[in-house]
């Protein structure tokens, strides 16, 4: 018999793909719809971030950490001012510790909406998305409202926030979550009990326990197969500790549970949400120590020694003692991590960026092997993967 | 002379036109079905739809078609030109032809013949050639897996969409789509001796269609736009025009068989004013409501998924469904003569 050597089909996923959240390039070598391996390459969106920060003050660094992940961009910032908080030894007003709770809280919602969502519209549902997305707007809404900027905040300060929240807006957050579990029940009611969604999503891209840990995988993508893994409940930071909330986890490890994980925890975000405007503290919202955060407006026109502080701030910035910290707080994604090397200067010495979504894109081959080119959508998604951070 | 135009020009002068006066209202329709389409969907996704060309928007249709009329039609370089060409063509084409059969009403129909629930099944079998060769002559990677599941896609369903289509022959005791819709005239539509048949039916020609949610060809989470996605401009546009003249065809297919063609619903006085015609029309409409509402509220289903619910559920539901049928009706001595 003679031997044929079959080659296999080699199908380029991306960069411009409807369904590659960003500018994922995917290799895929598929024997007719199955995929035989899938490999992800990565850079396309390569901006030099953790060499950039080298050179800006620490202030200055800040709004490159909205950039990573810019569906949850305050989750990003928090993890950077804790890191610098840490260097630094200083201690946040606890007014400035609940309003950054409740906005790391509230971009977890807007991010577990935009991938539920759209997770829903790789496998062809479109109306979640449409109906959420407008849910997602007023949360941006909020966001500007407190911030001045929709997406790309830059809210969070080493020793606080930046302002505090407007007059009425956390009665209006408020009132919000209740609208919203109205719109869950809506969009659950379109997809968790769908035969076809339950046969596109149920037992697709399972990830085992062992698999999970040793391939670093954390988030809901960790959580979905049943470890309890949660940092806001392992190393609590800020309010977290006050806060009464519980860690969805799902059985199977695959793209269903990993799905309705993200719902859970959006129910959960919100108890957090509720808990952080009823026990909101009054007072600063940022540390007392003109050193560190600028003097407010009308004392610089009062006082010699705030306008020398703030013309110090905003061209010098401040110094942060010698040292190392790794600091990681649980991003929507996962634990997104920031190492930082201070040598005393006022600029860091070096700034590493611990991303889940690079931890998880590694793992797409693990999932997709021997499932279907639909599927690749469907872990693609459930994934979450957002390329601001893969690639920084 | 008078024998040629009283012989063959006069006839031939009465073919085209009773032609035209089928194809252009049927253009319109499917203008429209695309504007409807974006109005339902998008009232069902809380958002307005077409809204700014002309009142309620209603001259998008005529704006969309007016932009890729005027587009450029790029052909790819590796691309076979001649079947490239022909390929959205004979979309077309063919979801034109098959209204030849058609009744609109009592004795409109423009080719009384037979056969023509046979002649509706060769003209939907022969539909799978214009998106294989579209799929294969683009020389690309996704238009071709597009064009390869479209196939298997739409010989499935043909499978059972005729076996479901036996029960109601045997029903009717005809092949003419003129009696078939006559013999529902004693008020006994066929959607209800035969319900499951109906339902299964409807499912189908979303199948047949490529309509969500067995949208697969043009998966856009996948394939881009599956087996279309290196047609631009005209090309395109009869792509697009096909599929949705294919959706009406499908719909008054499924009137005419199931749910009394021109016949008003109940056969007294206010209800048998409105012409035929009109009952036509609305019933194709609720028809191609479902068409849409499926498509707002569905998630898209696999290539073997799909696979399996029309060979593993349709074909033996549809098969059982026929012996059971004829034997019913052997068995009360009822089959038609």
């Amino acid at each position: 018999m003679a031997q044929t050597e079959i080659k296999s089909y080699n199908l380029n996923f991306g960069p411009q793909h409807p369904a590659a959240h960003g500018v994922l390039r995917l290799i895929l070598e598929l024997s007719g719809e199955v995929v035989d391996r899938a490999d992800p390459h990565i850079g396309l969106l390569h901006r030099g971030t953790e060499k950039l920060i080298e050179y800006k003050t620490y202030i200055q660094a800040m709004p490159y950490f909205d950039r990573l992940d810019y569906a949850c961009p305050l989750n990003m910032e928090h993890a950077y001012v804790l890191a610098v908080e840490k260097l630094l030894g200083t201690e946040v007003p606890p007014r400035g510790k609940y309003i950054r709770t409740l906005f790391s809280e509230v971009t977890r919602i807007i991010n577990h909406i935009m991938n539920t969502t759209s997770f829903a519209l790789d496998l062809g549902a479109m109306t979640p998305m449409l109906w959420g997305w407008e849910e997602r707007e007023h949360l941006l809404e909020y966001c500007e409202r407190a911030s001045g900027a929709r997406m790309h905040m830059a809210y969070f300060r080493p020793g606080g926030v930046a302002k505090d929240v407007p007059d009425g807006l956390l009665d209006d957050i408020y009132a919000w979550c209740d609208r919203f579990e109205k719109f869950m029940v809506d969009m659950e009611s379109l997809l968790d009990g769908n035969r076809i969604f339950r046969q596109r999503t149920v037992d697709i891209g399972i990830v085992s326990q062992e698999d999970a840990l040793n391939w670093g995988f954390t988030g809901p993508v960790l959580r979905a197969t049943g470890i309890p893994w949660d940092l806001r409940k392992a190393q609590p930071y800020d309010a977290f500790e006050d806060m009464d909330f519980d860690v969805p986890v799902g059985k199977t490890g695959d793209c269903y549970a990993r799905y309705l994980v993200r719902m859970e925890e959006m129910r959960q975000s919100m108890r957090i949400v509720r808990q952080c405007i009823e026990k909101m503290p009054d007072g600063p919202v940022k540390v007392d120590d003109n050193k560190i955060s600028p003097p407010s407006r009308p004392e610089m026109k009062r006082s010699m020694e705030a306008l020398i502080h703030h013309f110090k701030l905003y061209t010098e910035g401040f110094k942060v003692p010698p040292g190392e910290t790794y600091t990681a707080v649980e991003a929507a994604t996962g634990e997104f991590g920031v190492y930082l090397v201070s040598d005393g200067t006022n600029r860091p010495y070096r700034c590493k960026i611990r991303s889940p979504g690079y931890v998880h894109l590694q793992g797409l081959d693990l999932l997709s092997k021997g499932h279907m080119l639909a599927d690749m959508p469907a872990n693609i998604g459930s994934i979450d993967v957002v390329f601001g951070e893969i690639d920084r | 002379m008078a024998e040629l135009w009283s012989g063959t020009l006069w006839p031939l002068i009465i073919i085209v036109a009773q032609i035209l006066l089928i194809v252009l209202p049927l253009l319109g329709a499917v203008a429209y079905l695309t504007y409807a389409e974006r109005k339902v969907i998008g009232a069902m996704q809380m958002r307005r739809g077409p809204n700014v060309v002309g009142p309620f928007g209603l001259f998008q249709p005529i704006a969309d078609g007016v932009k890729l009329m005027l587009k450029e039609t790029i052909i790819p370089t590796g691309a076979d030109r001649p079947v490239f060409i022909l390929a959205p063509m004979l979309t077309f084409i063919l979801a034109l032809i098959g209204w030849a059969v058609i009744p609109f009403d009592s004795g409109w129909v423009l080719a009384d013949i037979n056969v023509g629930v046979l002649y509706l099944l060769a003209i939907s079998g022969l539909g799978v050639y214009g998106i294989i060769m579209a799929g294969w002559a683009s020389n690309s990677r996704y238009a071709l897996l597009g064009g390869l599941r479209s196939a298997a896609q739409m010989v499935s369903y043909e499978i059972s969409m005729g076996l479901i289509i036996i029960s109601v022959l045997v029903t009717a005791g005809t092949l003419n789509l003129s009696e078939i819709v006559e013999a529902q005239g004693n008020g006994m539509w066929y959607f209800i001796p035969h319900f499951p048949m109906f339902v299964i039916f409807i499912v189908s020609i979303l199948a047949e269609t490529n309509r969500a949610p067995f949208d697969l060809p043009e998966a856009e989470a996948e394939l881009v736009s599956g087996y279309n996605v290196e047609y631009s401009a005209m090309t395109f546009a009869l792509f697009f025009l096909g599929e949705y003249a294919n959706m009406i065809l499908m719909s008054a297919i499924a009137v005419v068989l199931f749910l009394g063609g021109w016949l008003p619903p109940v056969d007294v006085a206010p209800f048998t004013w409105i012409p035929g015609i009109i009952w036509f029309a609305l019933k194709i409409c609720l028809i191609l409501f479902i068409f849409l509402w499926a498509r707002a509220t569905f998630p898209r289903y696999r290539y073997d998924q799909l696979m399996r619910l029309g060979w593993k559920v349709f074909l033996p539901v549809s098969l059982v469904w026929v012996v059971l049928t004829a034997g019913v009706l052997m068995a009360f001595d009822a089959l038609p003569a």
